[in-house]
This record gives C-alpha cells, sequence and structure tokens, in this order.
C-alpha cells in the first residue's frame, strides 16, 4: 500500500551456497530413503534427532548412528491460521513438535493427513500425548518435506 | 564491583510509523543524548550500537548510517548484532576497562520500514530443518503457551489481561505505538495468529532508536545531578533447536540469578520496585514473572490477577505498556532500560508510578520462545 510520503521499495535477493557436512549429509540421505535418523551422545545416552555430530549439552562427539522410530508422540503443537512469507503450506496448518519412539529430544514438524479447515473439529482430534506416525512422499528428494506430515496413529 | 558505572541520560524515538527517514532518526536520538549528557561529539569516549541489519533494517550493514548517525566515526566504537541489552552490558564494560569515561549505547530500528517481523524470524531458523517446516517466533510461542496453559491451569482470558493491562498502560506513554483501553474478550477476538495466540497478543513493529549515556562516577557526578547506577547483569543463553529445550524451564532464570548474584539481591518480589520486561507475546509475560522470581512455578496467571504488576501495584511490571505497545525489536531491550532508568529520575510523565522506584530491573530476550534472556538491575 502507498504511504503518504515518499518511499523507496526494494528488495533484497541473494543466493546462498550451504554446506550440509557430513552428519546432515547422511540424515538428508536417510530422508530420501524413508529413514530418520538420529544421533547418540556416548556421555549423557541421549539419541538426538536430526542426526548432530556432537552433543551441545555435553560438548563431546556423538559416538553412534541410531535409526529413529516412524512413530512417535505429540508433545506440542499449534493450528496456524495466519499468513507468512516462506510459509510451508496454505494455512491452516499444524505446526508440531513430536518425540519419536527411541529418541530423547523434540522432532519439529507438522501434523496432516485429516480435515482441518475446521479449528473446533481439529480440536476434538488433536491432543498432546496422542501416538503419530510418519506419511512419505512417493518423490523424495532428500529433504525434511520428504516427510509430508505426521498423521495420527 | 570496584568501580561504578552510571547512566547519565536517555533518549527515545515515539514507536509509530513516521516520515522521517533511518539516518535523521537515528542522528537526532543520539544528538538528544548527547545534550542531555551535556556532552559534545568529541568530549563521548566510545559508542557501542545495536541492530539487526539486513533484516530489520534493509539498508544496508551497519557501516553504512550507524558510525554517523550515532557520533561513532573516528572512535574506537563498536556494535553488537542483535537483541540491544547485552549492548547495554557491552558499554558497561568499556567504562569498567578504565579506557573511557563515557559511552554511548544506541539501538537502531525503524520498523515500519521492515517486511513482517515473522518474514525475518523464519530466517533465523536454519535452512535445513526448521525453516522449511515453518517455525517463526509466533509458532513457537504458540506451542509454547498451549504447555504452558496445559501444565499450570493458566487460562486464555488470563494471557489476554496481559494485553489489556500493557496495552492500557501504553495510553499514557508517548512513545507507545499500539495502545487503547480493550477488553479480555477484545484481545480474544481479535483475529487467531497460531492457536491459542491472537494479533493482539502479538507485538507489532515499530519504530526505536534508544540511546543512552554511560559514565563512570566521577564523570557522571559532574554530569547529572540524578545517576542511575549500574547493578547487575546475567545473561543465559539456551540450544537452538527448539526440540532440545524444555519450552517451560527456560534460562530466564539463570540470567536472573546471575543478575541478582552482581547486585546482591536475595529477595526481588521485595528489594526490585519496578520491572520493565520483553513480552512479545502476551503470555510471556506470566512466564517471565515466575522465571524473574515474583511468583510461584505456575502462579504467574494469579500473580496478575492479584493486581500487583498493575501501574499502581506492589511489583509494576511494563508502566510503558511494554513490547506488546512497542516493539523496535533489537532495540526493545535497551528501550525496557530507558524506561526503567526514566522512573527511577521520576522524569516518566504521565506514566510515573506514584511510589518511589528505587531499584528496577529490565529485561530482554531474542529468539524462538525466549531461547535467550538478558537481565539488568539498575537504582538510584
Amino acid at each position: 500500500m502507498a504511504k503518504e510520503y515518499k518511499t523507496l521499495m526494494t528488495e533484497i535477493r541473494l543466493p546462498y551456497e550451504i554446506s550440509y557436512g557430513a552428519t546432515w549429509t547422511r540424515f538428508f540421505e536417510g530422508m530420501a530413503e524413508k529413514k530418520i535418523y538420529g544421533t547418540k551422545c556416548g556421555r549423557c545416552n541421549r539419541v538426538l534427532v536430526p542426526a548432530r555430530s556432537f552433543c551441545p549439552r555435553c560438548f563431546v562427539d556423538t559416538t553412534d548412528w541410531v535409526e529413529a522410530g516412524q512413530q512417535g508422540t505429540l508433545t506440542a503443537w499449534s493450528y496456524v491460521s495466519y499468513r507468512y512469507f516462506g510459509m510451508p503450506t496454505e494455512p491452516p496448518f499444524i505446526s508440531a513438535l513430536l518425540r519419536l519412539d527411541g529418541t530423547d529430544v523434540d522432532f519439529l514438524h507438522m501434523m496432516g493427513g485429516f480435515d482441518m479447515s475446521d479449528f473446533e473439529q481439529t480440536r476434538k482430534i488433536v491432543k498432546n500425548g496422542m501416538k503419530l506416525r510418519a506419511v512419505w512422499k512417493d518423490e523424495r528428494q532428500g529433504h525434511i518435506l520428504d516427510i509430508k506430515y505426521f498423521e495420527p496413529a | 564491583m570496584s568501580k561504578r558505572v552510571a547512566i547519565v541520560s536517555v533518549a527515545q524515538n515515539a514507536g509509530a510509523e513516521s516520515a522521517d527517514n533511518f539516518y535523521d532518526q537515528a542522528y537526532r536520538v543520539a544528538r538528544e543524548a548527547l545534550d542531555k549528557a551535556g556532552l559534545t561529539r568529541e568530549e563521548l569516549g566510545t559508542v557501542v550500537t545495536a541492530s539487526s541489519d539486513i533484516f530489520h533494517g534493509g539498508i544496508s550493514c551497519a557501516n553504512s548510517y550507524y558510525w554517523e548517525t550515532t557520533g561513532a566515526f573516528l572512535k574506537n566504537a563498536s556494535r553488537q548484532d542483535g537483541e540491544s541489552l547485552f549492548a547495554f552490558f557491552y558499554g558497561v564494560m568499556r567504562i569498567l576497562s578504565g579506557q573511557y569515561d563515557t559511552a554511548l549505547v544506541m539501538a537502531l530500528c525503524k520498523g515500519s520500514e521492515n517486511p513482517p517481523n515473522d518474514a525475518c524470524t523464519l530466517m533465523f531458523a536454519d535452512p535445513f530443518y526448521q525453516r522449511p517446516v515453518g517455525l517463526t517466533e509466533t509458532t513457537a510461542a504458540a506451542l509454547q503457551m498451549r504447555l504452558y496453559m496445559e501444565k499450570y491451569g493458566v487460562t486464555r482470558e488470563q494471557c489476554a489481561k496481559v494485553a489489556v493491562k500493557n496495552l492500557d498502560n501504553a495510553r499514557r506513554n508517548p512513545y507507545a505505538h499500539r495502545k487503547g483501553d480493550y477488553t479480555v474478550e477484545a484481545v480474544l477476538n481479535s483475529g487467531m495468529l497460531a492457536d491459542p495466540l491472537t494479533e493482539l497478543e502479538a507485538a507489532p513493529k515499530s519504530e526505536g532508536m534508544v540511546a543512552l549515556v554511560l559514565a563512570t562516577e566521577e564523570k557522571a557526578k559532574k554530569l547529572t545531578d540524578k545517576p542511575v547506577w549500574f547493578k547487575g547483569y546475567g545473561s543465559s543463553l539456551d540450544a537452538f533447536f527448539l526440540g532440545d529445550r524444555d519450552l517451560l524451564n527456560g534460562q530466564l532464570g539463570n540470567a536472573a540469578a546471575r543478575a541478582y548474584k552482581m547486585a546482591g539481591i536475595g529477595d526481588p518480589g521485595k528489594q526490585i520496585d519496578l520491572a520493565e520486561v520483553t513480552e512479545p507475546y502476551a503470555f510471556q509475560e506470566l512466564m517471565w514473572y515466575e522465571d524473574l522470581g515474583f511468583c510461584g512455578r505456575g502462579e504467574g496467571g494469579k500473580f496478575l490477577d492479584s493486581g500487583a504488576t498493575a501501574a499502581n501495584g506492589s511489583l509494576p511490571v511494563n508502566v510503558s505498556g511494554g513490547v506488546l505497545a512497542n516493539n523496535p525489536y533489537v532495540s526493545r531491550g535497551l528501550q525496557r532500560i530507558v524506561e526503567a532508568t526514566l522512573q527511577i529520575r521520576g522524569e516518566a510523565g504521565q506514566r510515573q508510578v506514584d511510589k518511589q522506584v528505587k531499584t528496577a530491573l529490565a529485561h530482554g530476550t531474542h529468539g524462538f520462545a525466549g531461547q535467550c534472556h538478558a537481565v539488568a538491575i539498575i537504582g538510584s
């Protein structure tokens, strides 16, 4: 919308080429194979997902690769109804944290697989503690959105 | 601390959109802070600025406008990227180094020119994992809010009441951007952003050039008869990945404990007379009450209901209207300390509280769902 005073409309568009590094390369290659990889810290024994090369808490290298469960438990959610630049999909959608089986941190993704056009109906279905499972895209590119969403299990 | 550091002058501009440009607006606020301290640019020791250049100001980087507008060019000056309460402490340390007798600390942001806040905060998420699934400060806060309500039985009405209180307080603050006499119902019906968060429960984007001048004790006594003393500071930074964190047990408690230790505060609820906290989302003010030790865990809603944090309460919080009323993003932490300074000096105009404010707390936060926190204690 034009303002009452003189303004300059400008945009900054710049390309970046960002390295995945060895650990995240392997994690995202796993996505293409419908696998969710974590790494285990040998000191605190937590399984971190997505995989990490080191444990931020213990500040030591992680020791083992672990395949996380395809199912998990919903730990936090929000019904997102506003539009914003870069949003992953048209609203409404559900942003969710879930604890995948066999892991010790929460995994951030989205919920789906059911009609969520009405919030009150959605609220009857979605409860923290409910079980969810990953739904994969048929065409996968080694990307976090190779998982379409997590649906009620 | 062996040496004392004082705030000797403060300046800020109004948060609402203005036709002024960034360059002129920044200069005028810096000039006002120096004039109030009775200092020339040549006499000023050093400058520390805070900003977030590309995302929260699309002009260029710090090198473009900041050194001229803040009087920093040709000086041994510096800047920090991000939340400005961190820059405040950086300025304090420059004085404590013994190399400077005065320092200008200034935060620069002109929110009206920027894209919507969450166009920027999405870019604060990493490009591999959290950004593609749409993490913004608003969605992160919404996840946190539902957890908080479910765990402690805090109601949506209690969360909305924070916005009612702060936007009402803002009516007496000429610098505030958003203000008004809203009901709880109006806040709850203001439009859903990300359930359970509504429009009026989320901070706007505001203009905020905010400046203060620090001085050594010796110099402060020459520059002002109302020095406000630095008493303590603490910060704590949580992990980045949202899923690694306990969203109900964040780092503000640690930041506060460090500031209280430095300031010699054992009973914050009694020893702190007034607080200015950074609450980009209404419910967070309730969580911060708890983390700051003003009330027990899970009792933030009840504490608000008691009236303790109202402008005429025993521990007024965000008499300025807080960040819900004025959100010049990176400048908001420094603005909290400017507001606390005005209250201690008795110079807060219509928003001046009735009781005497001897000790005040200022808080800043940035990152998803309160990832990073800083707390400063100042006093007369």
